[in-house]
Parts: structure tokens; sequence; C-alpha cells
């Protein structure tokens, strides 16, 4: 998992407001030019890793690291064929995109049902999920693990004939685990929809598949927009279970092959740097590409007022 | 308060009350919504709840895990016996998931909250400021342990370049977990400081000002106006950083698989299962370990979400 605990924070899109006129002005700029100095700071890791993977090895090593100069590129090839990012990278995207589609989907099926209708058993479920949701996953490991080594697949679904060292376990563990966050989210976001729209598809004979499917769906897009964003850098950005479950090196999704790389880059530093970057690019170009949706789905948790 | 707020409101006073007069569904609805539950429902019991009680069961047997189920040797609570008194790496364990928790409460959380509160201001060139502190958010911890590497590393690293020492940040028992620590406070103060900003959105604007008219000075204001509105998110907060510091993991199974002054609950399961030697009921009585200190926290939560939810 990362080690992200998914819980959501009670948000709400408040109208556009003034100046909150707390701080005196003094104190404005004091704390305006602390934040910078701290923002400077913060963004600082990112920047050496960035600059020293443009770095040969030798001539930092000669002078040193707070030296200019020594520019090349040849980082990145190395690291990506002697890390083997092509093949991990493929396998990220084959575990991460698959499970961001079915959360999403299963998700949504559930926090339909506790939205539109109001069972005697809503509650309960929705602590069913939210909870899985919250337990450490070391919990659960040893089970799981003997599980899924017991477990047989067709060959065609994993070459070695077994659930464990498949991708088809990461997919399942993960989706397992993120469903309690997107289902509260996406019930809550579905709660705010006026329940007549319901009313009136019924009237035009609509059964609830149709509801949830052709009415409710569209309706939350920028919901799923949202949790697909996160979804994707939590997914991709999971470590435990891709580590205990994936035992055979070239099925390693990238983020648990850096655990394998270290030891390899080791003696390098501009080696691990460029390493780093590559791993960070897709989440970083979803990042920029999609921050609003990035931070709304953090935040979109519980939309009551 | 927000827009789709309204329209809720605007649905209730018109129609009659939702949720309440359900129609009877007709039996081919009903198997839709049987059939939508059921997926999900299996899924989460079978690789969550199942596991969950299969751990607790596991606790109380000795079981290399390389037989059948009827291999085990069932021995009550000799593995909680033996955590508590024979093995080496626990009581350090819990000492380093506890520092692990005060620290993170001490200095990134309490960053991240001034952070939101100073950056709620419009101020200028607040956007950029949030960027810089939530991209850390977006890499996986693991990835971090990686690029702070070129910080701690003992001979090329910039920290012992810089002050001209040859300490190994992340081999040195004695400092190796406060350079993890420093390294996760990366990460961490901006994840705080975007719960905190979302929370604060819904803290009136005219409270602040009023309270500003009054002559209340900005500590006072805090405390007094803007601290209380932001409680529930605190609860969230508390929960978040309880269950983080308790589940800790990845950058120290990088750094050195939780080893040598690293030493952490969630890392001493990983090692007693994929280790060298497998003893899978000793790791299930930590993992139970685990879940008991997390269940009292999960407890929280959940009876936070359910009072909201009933009150919607």
């Amino acid at each position: 998992m990362s080690t992200e605990t998914p819980v959501a924070a009670a948000a709400t899109t408040a109208p556009p407001r003034q100046e909150g006129g707390v701080m005196s002005r003094n104190r404005g700029v004091i704390a305006t030019v602390i934040t910078a100095v701290l923002a400077l700071l913060w963004l600082f890791p990112l920047f050496w890793a960035v600059l020293n993977s443009f770095r040969v090895y030798e001539y930092t090593q000669a002078n040193g690291y707070l030296s200019f100069g020594g520019w090349t590129t040849d980082n990145y090839r190395q690291a990506w064929s002697q890390g083997n990012f092509g093949l991990h990278m493929r396998n990220s995207m084959l575990v991460t995109i698959p499970a961001v589609l079915l959360t999403l989907w299963l998700s949504s099926m559930v926090a339909f049902v506790l939205a539109r209708f109001s069972f005697r058993f809503n509650l309960t479920m929705l602590g069913v999920f939210l909870a899985a949701n919250l337990l450490p996953p070391q919990a659960l490991l040893i089970p799981v693990f003997r599980m899924f080594r017991e477990i047989p697949l067709p060959t065609f679904m994993s070459e070695n004939g077994s659930m464990l060292n498949s991708f088809w376990a990461l997919i399942l563990v993960n989706t397992a685990f993120q469903l309690g966050f997107c289902t509260f989210v996406l019930s809550n976001y579905m709660k705010t929809l006026p329940h007549e729209i319901y009313e009136s598809a019924e009237l035009d004979g609509a059964g609830v598949w149709r509801q949830y499917w052709q009415l409710t769906m569209p309706l939350v897009r920028p919901a799923l927009a949202a949790l697909a964003t996160l979804q994707f850098t939590w997914i991709y950005n999971e470590f435990f279970w891709a580590t205990v479950l994936i035992q055979q090196g070239d099925k390693l999704p990238i983020t648990s092959a850096l655990n394998n790389l270290r030891g390899q880059f080791f003696t390098d530093t501009n080696l691990v740097a460029a390493g780093s970057v590559i791993v960070a690019l897709p989440v970083l170009v979803v990042f920029f590409a999609l921050q609003k949706q990035f931070v709304s789905g953090l935040t979109l948790g519980s939309t009551k007022g | 308060m927000t827009t789709t707020e309204e329209v809720r409101r605007a649905a209730q006073d018109v129609g009659p009350p939702p949720q309440r007069r359900e129609k009877k569904l007709s039996p081919r609805d009903r198997l839709v919504v049987a059939g939508m539950l059921l997926v999900p429902i299996v899924l989460v019991v079978w690789l969550v709840w199942l596991p969950a009680l299969g751990s607790v069961v596991l606790s109380f047997g000795k079981w290399n895990g390389f037989g059948d189920l009827d291999t085990i040797e069932w021995v009550g609570t000799q593995n909680y016996e033996d955590i508590a008194t024979i093995y080496p790496p626990f009581w350090p364990a819990i000492q380093h998931n506890l520092i692990w928790l005060a620290f993170l409460f001490m200095f990134p959380t309490v960053l991240g909250m001034l952070l939101a509160v100073v950056l709620d201001r419009e101020m200028r060139g607040s956007r950029f400021y949030q960027t810089a502190f939530y991209m850390p958010v977006v890499l996986s911890v693991a990835l971090i342990g990686f690029i702070w590497q070129l910080f701690y590393s003992r001979d090329q690293g910039l920290i012992n370049q810089v002050f001209n020492t040859q300490v190994d940040w992340y081999g040195d028992p004695d400092v190796n977990l406060w350079a993890v620590l420093v390294a996760t406070a990366w990460r961490h103060t901006g994840y705080i400081m975007l719960i905190y900003l979302a929370g604060l959105k819904g803290v009136d604007a005219s409270l602040r000002e009023a309270a500003a008219v009054d002559g209340a000075s900005e500590v006072r204001t805090f405390f007094h106006v803007i601290f209380p509105v932001m409680r529930p998110i605190n609860m969230v907060v508390v929960v978040i950083v309880v269950i983080e510091s308790l589940r800790a993991f990845d950058i120290v199974w990088v750094i050195n698989k939780g080893r040598n002054g690293l030493e952490l609950i969630g890392a001493l399961v990983g090692q007693n299962v994929i280790g060298e030697a497998t003893r899978y009921g000793f790791g299930s009585a930590l993992a139970v370990i685990m879940m008991l200190i997390s269940s009292v926290f999960i407890t929280i939560y959940l009876r936070n979400v359910f009072r909201e939810e009933r009150q919607g």
C-alpha cells in the first residue's frame, strides 16, 4: 500500500472570499517571507535530484557536489537499461490502470446503493468498507500471502500458475483496500444529487441499473475524475503489497523495483538521482496536469453541510 | 454552503423527504441491487476481513507455512509471551513507532496546520507555495527514501560534503531513525496542509472578520475562532497520523528492511514472513498487536463518521 491513510476530510467549496484580514500587515509580511523560504526548502530535494541526474559521476567525484559542470544525459540511459525500467513501468501500468478502473466501478455501485436507498444495513456496510481501508495491511499479510500461494491460476493469467507473483493478486488487493475510501467519497457526492431525478426516472420506467449507469454515473463524473487521479498515484506508489506478493524480480512494479535497484545503484548517486526522476515522472505529470482533481479528490470527502 | 448543497436543500423543500418513501423494489430490481453489492462485498470480506480473522487464529499457533493447515501446532498465547520477553527487536520497534508518532505530531503536523492557516489567506503566490508543499505528497514513500539518499549517503551525500562530516545517515543506528523521520516529514507536511486547507475553506470568513474588528490578535483568533471550527478535521488528522505511524514500513524497508536502528512493528511482520525464517504464528501475533492498536482509532473514526451520517 502507499502509506497513505486515505481519510476523507470534511470539505466544501466555499464561495470566494476576501482577504482573511486576520493578520496585521507586519506579521503578514513575516509570515510570507517564512513561507517563501520554507517553500524553496521544500522544492530543494527534487531540484537537487534533477540537477545531479544530469551530471557525470566522475566529475562530481573529482570536484565534489558543490561544483558546477560535467553535464550529461547518460545517467538516464544507463538507469533506464540497468534498472530495466521499461519492463517495470509496464508492470506498473498493468497493475495500476485495471485496479483504478475496477475500484471506481465497484465502489460507485456500492455508493449508489448507499446513496439511493436507505436500507437498514447501509451504515454497517459503509463501516465494513471504511474500516477495511484503515487496517494496517501488515496485519493481513500472512493469510493473504499463504492463500495466494495456494490459489492456482491458468497459465494465460499467470505464467507460473499461481496467484502469488501475478498482477491479479495486486489488482485485487489494491482494489479491496481502496474500495472504502472511494465508496465513502462517492456516496457523499451522490447524496447531493436531487432525489427527484430518480422519481422521474422511475416514472419513465428506468430500472435500478439504468438509474445507476445512465443517470447517476454521468452526473458524478467530476468526483470520478478526482478519485481516478488520486487512486492512480496511490496504486502506482503502492509498495508494501507489491514487495511481499511479488517475489519474481521481472514482475515487480516500478515502485517496489526500487528496492532491488538500490544495491546496483548504490555506488553512484547520480544514477540514483536519474532513477528517482524516472520513477517520479508519471506521478508528477499526472499531478501537474490534473492538480485540481488531485487536490479535490483528497478533500471532497464529505460535502455535508 | 455549497452549490450542490443548495440544490439538495432546495430539493428537500420541494419534494417529499428523500429516501423515506421508497416504493417496494420489483424482484428484478432487488436482484440488481444484490448483484451490485455482491462483488465488492465478496472482495473486501475475502481479502480483508477473513485474513484479519486468519491472523488472529494463526497467532495462537506455531507454523512454518510450508505444510498444510494441520501441521500447525497450537501453542496458546506462547507467541505473545515470546514477543514480549525474548524477541529483542520488539521493544525497540514499539519505541521507534512511538517516536515516529510523536515526531509526526510535533513537527510536520503542526507545521502543516500553520502553513494551511497562513496560505488560506489568499496571499500573493499562495498557489505556488501550496504546490511546493504538496508536491512530495504525490511521490511514494519508497521513492522518497531513495531521493534522500542524495543527502544522506556517507561518501556522496550533500550533508557530509557541506559539513565535512563522515556520518552514515541511513546506516548509523544512533541517527538513522531521525534521518528517516526528516525525509518522512518532507512528505507528511504537505499532506496535513492539504487536509487543513480543505477544512479551513469551510470556516466562515465573516467569523474571522468579526474577530479582527473586535481587535482580537491573530493568536487569539486562531485559538478561539479557527481552531474550534477545525475540530472535526483535527480528529481526522489525529487518526491519520496515528495510523500512518503504525503502518510505517516502506521507507525503512527500502533502506535496510527495518533493522539496525530502524525496527518498526510493520517491518517486523514482514521479516517473519518473507525473511529467512518464516514464522507464521509469531508474525501473526505481531500483526494482531498492530490490529488491536489500530482498531481503537478506527473505532473513533467510524463513530465520528456515523454520527455525521445520521445527522446528514
